[in-house]
């Protein structure tokens, strides 16, 4: 390693490390004022009576003022709901909302500091390690000591790493309140791109379209000489950057509903719930083409391209999941478990998913028009479930969190509805296959090993029979690293598509087969 | 003999002897089948031990099959070295003294490498790189080097190169001949493999023979002398010139200690020459006991451009099948390769060839030569002076569709008419940049033609269709 990325690396983890320890420093103290401002006006009064005990109070850490305002907060929710007094019970949750008006910090006050010494100064390392990656050297495949590296065979490295991962999420989905001194860092970009203050996921957003653009760029070091990987990433860094990330701001900054053009239902699981679609049919023109253009990706759009391209059109160029797998996740693809068992449980649970989502969505259509009170009932208790098991566990902690154990398209593999929706489509009809090459095959396995979805190539390459299944994302490695020239994705009439019983070429003693 | 129950007993579980028990499985339920390996417990591909080396993969990573693939498919497995074979009686004796008695007995024990009585061959440090225990060995004996010294430029060695220098350490890479691999790849096209050999900084000795091999006082490689009298220290020393067929263990098999060999009738001593000699049906001179694979070698050449030996995982997979075919139907057929086919990777440099295309050709046939200016993409095209009709082709760096090719040989294709349709017969990814036009340019330029690329309209490029 040259020195250069020895300093680079040196500053990524400063910059990580104080990225990780700066939710502990700064100040709090609660003022009225605050609570009148962060608050919804019919809860004022309440909220101002229940946490004046806090007023004037500095508090040194986040965790005693957090600590503070929900037993306050909840001592009087508990005592209306031991009286049943249910109306009266304050569902919404402010934790977030004062702790980050009552920062007092530094960070409060330089927010661009920190961000630089955190975020900007990582990125900035990250980059001092990647651009001199591989220089010097010629194009091939760059997979040397993968299986001998801690960070990517599952080693100390990756167990921290994965570790970092998952609770990263599980702060940010459930107790985002503690780390207000990372989103009060973003404030100002956010009120400049949309003229609101940051949330936690406007933080989010922006860590991570830097991350695919910045392991984008990796991707381009990694895979130079490689067309089909570079334009391929290519689409998936400007896909996040310009329809994930600042379209859906630069929305919300014209006072439309934040929308990502090409988020598809049922990934994008909320599409038809009330409160987005109100939000649609309310914004005029532009509203009403984000509610017909998003039913025309699911009913044309996907079926469609498909079709001719498989579900790699989306999985791997356009996805922001899939985005962050290929660019993110890259260094982890040769994790995912190759086995018959794994196939199976994948089979299960990702259909399961899709059927689970088809259902809530059911239920959120037939409610909206019906307004059956039961029936909306049910309706909420669908949406928390989906959205605390699927949306954010399984997408989330596990989906990216478990990168560094399980491959970077476990999300993807096992759990992402689309995929499934898209890989029956992928299976049935389509002119997608990744076609083998005659008998070169030499059973090697490096196409197996580094298939991100965990797909057996090899069991089919070296019988020579194409390679047709649902999960195959397209991410085109397979064909890359092959050291003989016997994978091809490609597009091709449907006949002969599938060849259940191949003939390996080149041995003309036998000319019928069994 | 009656084909039900029978037990086949197979040894070896490299690629043929795999490749043929599966072939009997499907097609015979009640076969009793028992591959035999000391090597390791499961088939894995040989091709790859250098990725376990290397950190591409590892060993799991390089078995074909899962490990209940073969109880599933009531394969049994037995791990055991094979000390002697007793013809006369069916029976395999193992290194540990336990026997195993066979019906059918197929031999399929690949190759070991060639050492050619160097002195020093057998120094500590000094090896070959054939089987998973030469690569353990290797893996323990280029610990803490500065220097690796390779002699033969032939697959394995140059596969060996990109294995140590994975791992940083220089490697000296010696060639007894004036161009890497020439007895088999044309001048132009070992050219461009010496340049890229030399692009990956390794250290490479064209025309240059082993003298001999220095050990230090505990028999550690120290050095080699070269023939021209050049001393390189070395640590290390990989012996990569050639394979022999896997057969010592064969000779001298008296079955039971009273009798001498003598004793034997003439039909239960195997007939072996440089490998385990067989006819085209896989059948050696003692009924019942077959050979497959490296190990074999045929009285007759299969083919007018094929050898005796077969030392490649293609040939060895299709006599795995041919056998497996034979040995499960009532009416064998003779073992038919079709048009040769094969490929390599030298470093970066991916390697197809199809047909016939040896490194000297005689004057009735003619060739087209094409390389990138960058001089690592080539394609050479040989085809015959006066029927034009294509014979075989050789690409570097360009993938091409083995059906294609297949069918353009054995159904004897005008060339030109192969020359005009090289987009379609491309295997390369998509978005790579195509070569098909550059390379009928040069074509045309130098017979003063104007062929035109049979074009495919913009629609099928669209959605990807092709012929």
């Amino acid at each position: 390693m040259k020195t250069i990325q020895k300093i680079g690396l040196v500053i990524f983890v400063f910059g990580l490390t104080l990225f990780s320890l700066l939710p502990f420093f700064g100040t709090y103290q609660l003022e009225k004022g605050t609570v009148e401002a962060n608050v919804k006006e019919i809860h004022t009064g309440k909220m101002v009576e229940v946490l004046s005990p806090m007023f004037g109070k500095t508090y040194s850490s986040n965790f005693a003022f957090i600590s503070d305002f929900k037993s306050y907060f909840n001592t009087y929710n508990d005592g209306l709901k031991a009286n049943q007094e249910w109306d009266k019970v304050i569902w919404d949750n402010y934790a977030f909302a004062l702790t980050k008006a009552s920062s007092t910090g530094p960070v409060a006050e330089n927010p661009f500091l920190f961000l630089g010494i955190t975020v900007l100064i990582g990125v900035f390392g990250a980059l001092l390690y990647i651009l001199p990656l591989y220089r010097g050297q010629t194009e091939g495949i760059k997979n040397d000591g993968i299986f001998f590296s801690s960070m990517k065979s599952r080693g100390l490295l990756g167990m921290i790493t994965g570790a970092w991962l998952i609770l990263f999420y599980i702060v940010l989905y459930w107790f985002p309140e503690y780390i207000t001194n990372l989103v009060l860092m973003v404030d100002p970009i956010s009120m400049a791109v949309s003229g609101n203050p940051a949330s936690q996921w406007f933080l989010y957003g922006f860590i991570y379209t830097l991350a695919i653009i910045v392991m984008g760029i990796r991707m381009f070091r990694k895979y130079r000489g490689n067309a089909y990987q570079t334009i391929r990433t290519t689409s998936v860094m400007f896909s996040q950057l310009a329809f994930a990330f600042l379209l859906p701001e630069i929305l919300v900054l014209m006072n439309m509903p934040w929308h990502d053009f090409k988020n598809i239902w049922p990934l994008d699981y909320t599409f038809f719930y009330e409160y987005r679609v109100e939000g649609m049919v309310s914004s005029g023109a532009l509203g009403m083409f984000m509610l017909v253009w998003g039913i025309i990706l699911i009913v044309i759009g996907v079926p469609l391209f498909t079709y001719f391209y498989g579900k790699r059109w989306y999985c791997s160029w356009v996805c922001g999941c899939g985005g962050l797998a290929e660019t993110l996740g890259d260094p982890y693809r040769q994790l995912s478990d190759k086995s018959v068992k794994a196939w199976k449980i994948e089979r299960y649970l990702v259909h399961g998913v899709l059927v689970f989502a088809i259902l809530m969505t059911g239920f959120t259509i037939a409610n909206y028009f019906s307004g059956f009170e039961l029936l909306g009932q049910a309706t909420d208790q669908l949406h928390s479930i989906y959205g605390f098991a699927i949306g954010s566990a399984f997408a989330g902690v596990i989906g990216t969190g478990f990168y560094p154990l399980m491959g970077n398209r476990v999300w993807c593999r096992f759990g992402c509805p689309l995929a499934a929706y898209l890989g029956i489509v992928q299976r049935f009809k389509s002119r997608f296959r990744i076609t083998t090459n005659g008998g070169q095959c030499i059973s090697c396995g490096n196409c197996s090993t580094y298939c991100e979805m965990g797909i057996d190539v090899r069991w089919y390459a070296q019988r020579g029979q194409n390679i047709v299944r649902s999960s195959c994302v397209g991410c085109g490695v397979c064909s890359a690293v092959c050291p003989r020239g016997v994978l091809k994705l490609e597009n091709g009439d449907e006949d002969g598509r599938i060849n259940e019983m191949p003939i390996i070429i080149g041995n003309k003693s036998i000319t019928v087969k069994a | 003999m009656s084909k039900a129950n029978r037990n086949i007993v197979i040894i070896g579980n490299g690629i043929s002897g795999v490749t043929c028990a599966r072939h009997i499985r499907k097609k015979d339920e009640s076969a009793h089948i028992t591959i035999i390996s000391g090597e390791t417990d499961h088939f894995f591909s040989r091709t790859a031990l250098m990725y376990i080396y290397m950190g591409h993969m590892k060993y799991e990573h390089t078995k074909p099959y899962e490990d209940w693939f073969w109880k599933k498919n009531r394969i049994n497995l037995k791990r055991a070295w094979v000390e002697k074979i007793d013809f006369e009686e069916k029976s395999l004796i193992f290194s540990n003294g336990e026997s195993m008695a066979y019906d059918v007995l197929v031999l399929a024990t690949g190759s070991k490498p060639n050492k050619f009585g160097w002195p020093g061959q057998d120094l500590k440090g000094v090896q070959g790189m054939y089987s998973f225990q030469d690569l353990e060995l290797m893996q323990a004996n280029t610990q803490n080097i500065s220097r690796a010294v390779i002699v033969g430029g032939g697959l394995i060695g140059i596969e060996m190169a990109e294995m140590l220098n994975s791992r940083k350490i220089p490697v000296t890479f010696l060639v007894r001949e004036n161009n890497f691999w020439d007895n088999i790849l044309p001048l132009e096209e070992s050219k461009m493999i010496n340049r890229h050999i030399l692009e990956h900084h390794i250290d490479l000795r064209l025309g240059t023979e082993l003298g001999e091999i220095i050990g230090d006082e505990s028999g550690m490689v120290k050095a080699i002398t070269t023939k021209s009298g050049e001393t390189i220290a070395c640590q290390f020393v990989g012996l990569t010139v050639g394979v022999s067929p896997n057969i010592e263990f064969l000779y001298a098999q008296p079955s039971k200690g009273s009798k001498p060999l003598e004793g034997f009738l003439k039909e239960k001593v195997l007939q072996t020459n440089k490998g385990i000699v067989v006819d085209r049906f896989f059948k050696t001179n003692i009924p019942d006991v077959y050979a497959i694979g490296d190990c074999a070698e045929f009285q007759e050449a299969p083919a007018s451009d094929r050898k005796n030996i077969e030392q490649v995982w293609y040939t060895g997979r299709m006599h795995g099948e041919t056998l497996a075919y034979n040995l499960t139907s009532d009416n064998p057929v003779p073992y038919q390769p079709g048009v040769w086919f094969n490929s390599a990777k030298f470093f970066d440099i991916e390697y197809q060839t199809y047909g016939f295309v040896p490194a000297n050709w005689s004057e009735e046939y003619e060739s087209l030569y094409w390389e990138d200016a960058g001089g690592k993409i080539a394609i050479r095209f040989l085809y015959g002076k006066s029927d034009m009709k294509i014979k075989g082709v050789n690409a570097f760096r360009w993938r091409l569709r083995h059906d294609y090719f297949d069918k353009a040989i054995s159904e004897g294709w005008m060339f030109e008419k192969v020359l005009t349709h090289l987009n379609i017969a491309s295997f390369n990814p998509e978005f790579f940049k195509s070569h098909y036009k550059a390379v009928l340019d040069h074509y045309n330029k130098q017979k003063g033609k104007s062929l035109k690329v049979h074009k495919e309209s913009f629609f099928k490029k669209l959605i990807g269709s092709r012929a």
